[in-house]
């Protein structure tokens, strides 16, 4: 008996040695994952990478199965949405999966996105690293948009035309752009089958190729830690960073740590609350307009767009011109960007940074975040007011940021890492 | 720190605005429960006979109630199926799109989803305001869909109710359900009514979403496997991050 | 890393294992319903209900197609000819007995049929699943010179008699597929289902 296992187990590694001969197995092992050091300090903000690329995992996975029974027309969409829901095994389980998922992403890379802000993780030499990732930001944020349109409910329907007349407000080729992406002088079947192609397809295509990018960024320069630290300056002498741990097992475990926590949080989202209702919305993740089918000639009394999307919808209602809302909603998607060339501070990590930065970095965070709250409400004066008030303070983090920086009275940096 | 202050005054403010939005509501509340399968068989048997005759249920099938509900196929084929003798054929209406739209104005939803964007609550009001208003085609109003093309389907076992407007409030007073009153009674006293309709929104309810009660069951044991796990991932991440110092 | 501390080397393997084990049910867990997914719907199930046919108009020698679970169920009435032709040729066929053939019990029989006249199979090829032809006798695209009426399918050239049984000689291993069926009353049939049945 023992033979045959010793057998199996010098078989596996040969066969492993043969792969290895004819191509970078355990070369790629190693410098992805056990002789991939990682600084030992990373805290709670570090489990949203992995969980990222769990919830993209999920949602490709998800987004096959329901591709085998989802139908892109404007006569079966909504019917097949609810086929899957309830003819099909298992198919309310997938669907779900997938429409919580889609929420998942945006909780999991906003967080990820405030760890870079709270660290200073986009600065030199990561700014690759930044760039890559605010391009899987933005790429994911249509992969949703087109997303969203499949169920082709109402809410579905009236988002997007809401979000491509945007386009038409630009000057000139508006007009002639939008009409381009509706592919119709209004959303339709048409519009909602080059959606579906770039849904399943392309989006999907673009964001793994940027993940791939992304992840060999972050291996070739190293990752941050909540210190802000360089552990690649101190190193041992076999030249392995004393303040580094090997990735695997070390982080693989944590991970999967982590990943059990978001699978409990997601999961009961999945089987409890499919739709978030939190009182006040009509469903978060799925609103209850969406569960009436797409009438091109009546618009829904509320229309807001998916929660993760009302920031830059609050701002776009806050500024009273149609040109220039859709010029600072842009400005406020992709300022961003440009963190790495604004920050002129000396020291990542907010744990040394000076009041400066931290007060700005808070306004920020309440800004976003109220600015999301404010475009799921029915706008009002008072709202609107409140909304031009958080978006000065936005825009007003990244534009005087180069000031505020400089001049921040930043602490001493340790020389190790701590804690 | 001045702006910090100031950004307090405004959270407390919005704080504020969350809460009035959210009280004055005007719907009466109903406790769902899709437990119940009398109840829900008594709903099947309202929605069968009182609604499928102008609404379909297009995306739901007769034997898929039949499995939910406990119901057999004869006893589904006799009580429940008027247009079709297909256990397998879905909810669909006999009455034509164009006909519907010159008797009521616009052609009737289908159903199968409508708990879901309605709500229980605004259903269960729904069945229970309507009140005589013969300004309307229909001869009846509602006080959560105004101006509504339905008919008051149920007006024989409810009866009807008369809209009691108080003068010396005038235009401005917004009709609740307390204004209502029973002019003329139906076959069902108030609290048989009450029932019926519970029945049929419950129904309605497990129609918008036939797995809602397996799916949370599910949940269960998808819940205590994860906390299982929980419990050996933090040994493992335990045991191998004592190395580290 | 700096300082390495004893590891108690047979406690790290057991709870590595009991993690594995504990996260790979999750796994097979989780693929259970993906897998699901993919059989046939409650939709598809539904149209592949049993079906009924009236035959009352089905005049000998004619042949009607029928579907079932989307595929063609052939109906014929044979001729007292045709019958006497399905006897002549059982040394020609491979199974004559249909014994390794797939039928129910109360069609394995000479005409594998349980009315003599009524012939219902399943017009599959049992070699690729292509429809065969049903050719007459006598007519011009015979698939054989001495062709007493049957089936040909024009794949692989499989060709079978008007009891759906396999000639010899052919690429098809066995005899066309009778379904479940039952007589609700003389001219109706139900196909797809045999409940009851004796």
């Amino acid at each position: 008996m023992t033979d045959i296992a010793k057998r199996v187990v010098d078989g596996l590694y040969g066969l492993r040695d043969w792969v290895d001969a004819r191509f970078p197995l355990m070369k790629s092992w190693n410098e992805h994952l056990a002789k991939y050091y990682a600084p030992k300090n990373f805290n709670f903000w570090y489990f949203f990478g992995s969980l990222a690329l769990l919830v993209l995992v999920i949602q490709i996975l998800t987004g096959i199965w329901l591709t085998m029974n989802y139908q892109p027309s404007d006569e079966g969409a909504f019917a097949s949405v609810e086929y899957i829901m309830r003819d099909v095994s298992w198919g309310w389980f997938i669907r779900y999966m997938h429409s919580t998922g889609a929420s998942a992403f945006f909780v999991v890379i906003y967080l990820h996105m405030f760890r870079a802000l709270l660290y200073g993780s986009y600065k030199k030499p990561r700014e690759l690293l930044w760039l890559s990732g605010m391009a899987i930001y933005l790429v994911l944020m249509a992969e949703a948009f087109f997303g969203y349109l499949l169920p082709w409910g109402q809410m579905s329907y009236w988002g997007a035309q809401v979000i491509i007349s945007l386009f038409g407000a630009l000057p000139f080729i508006g007009e002639e752009l939008s009409l381009w992406i509706r592919g119709d002088f209004v959303v339709s079947g048409v519009t909602l089958n080059r959606f579906f192609s770039l849904h399943v397809i392309a989006f999907p295509l673009l964001i793994c190729a940027l993940v791939g990018f992304h992840i060999l960024a972050l291996h070739e320069v190293g990752s941050n830690n909540p210190d802000g630290i360089e552990i690649k300056k101190n190193k041992n002498e076999q030249g392995i960073p004393v303040d580094g741990i090997p990735f695997h097992p070390y982080y693989t475990v944590k991970d999967i740590l982590g990943v059990v926590v978001f699978l409990i949080l997601f999961f009961g989202v999945v089987f409890f609350a499919p739709e978030m209702k939190v009182p006040g919305t009509q469903g978060l993740f799925l609103e209850s307009a969406n569960f009436i089918p797409a009438d091109p000639l009546k618009t829904p009394e509320h229309i807001a767009p998916v929660w993760y999307f009302t920031p830059f919808y609050a701002i776009l209602r806050a500024v009273p011109s149609q040109l220039g809302g859709v010029i600072a909603m842009g400005l406020a998607t992709n300022l961003f960007l440009l963190l790495p060339w604004l920050d002129r501070s000396p020291v990542r990590s907010w744990r040394y940074r000076g009041w400066n930065y931290r007060c700005a970095l808070i306004a920020f965070i309440i800004s976003f975040l109220c600015l999301g709250w404010l475009g799921l409400q029915v706008a009002t004066p008072l709202y609107t007011w409140m909304s031009r008030f958080f978006s000065v303070i936005y825009f007003l983090f990244f534009f005087l940021m180069p000031f505020y920086t400089a001049i921040d009275n930043d602490k001493a940096v340790p020389e190790r890492v701590t804690g | 720190m001045k702006y910090k202050k100031l950004l307090f005054i405004l959270l407390v403010t919005i704080c504020n605005n969350v809460i009035a939005a959210g009280g004055g509501s005007k719907l009466m509340h109903m406790d769902v429960d899709l437990s119940d399968q009398t109840s829900l068989q008594r709903g099947a048997a309202i929605f069968t006979n009182y609604c499928l005759s102008c609404h379909s249920a297009a995306y739901m099938s007769y034997s898929r109630i039949g499995k939910d509900l406990g119901i057999t196929d004869d006893v589904l084929k006799n009580n429940f199926m008027f247009g079709t003798d297909k256990v397998g054929d879905y909810m669909t209406v006999s009455m034509r799109k164009i006909d519907s739209e010159r008797y009521f104005g616009v052609a009737p939803p289908d159903l199968s989803v409508i708990a879901r964007s309605r709500g229980a609550d605004w259903l269960y009001t729904y069945f229970k305001t309507f009140y005589i208003d013969d300004s309307k085609p229909v001869g009846v109003n509602n006080l959560v869909f105004k101006d509504v093309g339905m008919p008051h389907v149920f007006w024989e076992l409810q009866g009807l109710q008369r809209l009691n407007l108080h003068g010396d409030e005038g235009a401005h007073h917004v009709p609740t359900y307390e204004d209502l009153e029973l002019v003329t009674p139906g076959s069902q006293t108030e609290e048989e009514y009450d029932q019926t309709v519970r029945d049929l929104v419950n129904f309605l309810v497990y129609l918008g979403e036939p797995i809602k009660l397996k799916r949370t069951k599910i949940g269960v044991w998808v819940m205590l496997y994860l906390f299982v796990f929980l419990i050996v991932a933090y040994m493992l991440k335990k045991e191998y991050w004592r190395d580290i110092h | 890393m700096e300082n390495t501390i004893e590891v108690d080397d047979s406690r790290r393997r057991f709870i590595t294992a009991a993690a594995t084990v504990v996260g790979g049910a999750g796994v097979v867990a989780g693929a259970i319903p993906f897998v699901a997914t993919m059989t046939p719907s409650a939709k598809t199930k539904a149209i592949g209900a049993p079906i009924e046919v009236d035959i009352s108009n089905l005049q000998p020698g004619e042949r009607i197609i029928e579907k079932w679970q989307g595929k063609p169920v052939w109906i014929l009435r044979r001729t007292q000819e045709m019958l006497d032709d399905i006897t002549a040729q059982n040394n020609e066929v491979g199974d004559p007995e249909s014994n390794s053939s797939a039928q129910p019990s109360y069609a394995k029989n000479e005409y594998r049929a349980i009315k003599d006249e009524v012939l219902v199979v399943l017009g599959i090829c049992t070699h690729l699943g292509c429809s065969p032809n049903y050719i007459l006798k006598g007519a011009e695209n015979s698939p054989a010179a001495d062709w007493k009426g049957g089936f040909f399918c024009p794949c692989h050239g499989s060709s079978f008699d008007l009891a759906g049984r396999v000639f010899k000689g052919v690429p098809a291993p066995t005899n066309l597929v009778v379904p479940p069926y039952k007589f609700l009353s003389p001219t109706r049939l139900l196909i797809g289902d045999d409940s009851g049945a004796v």
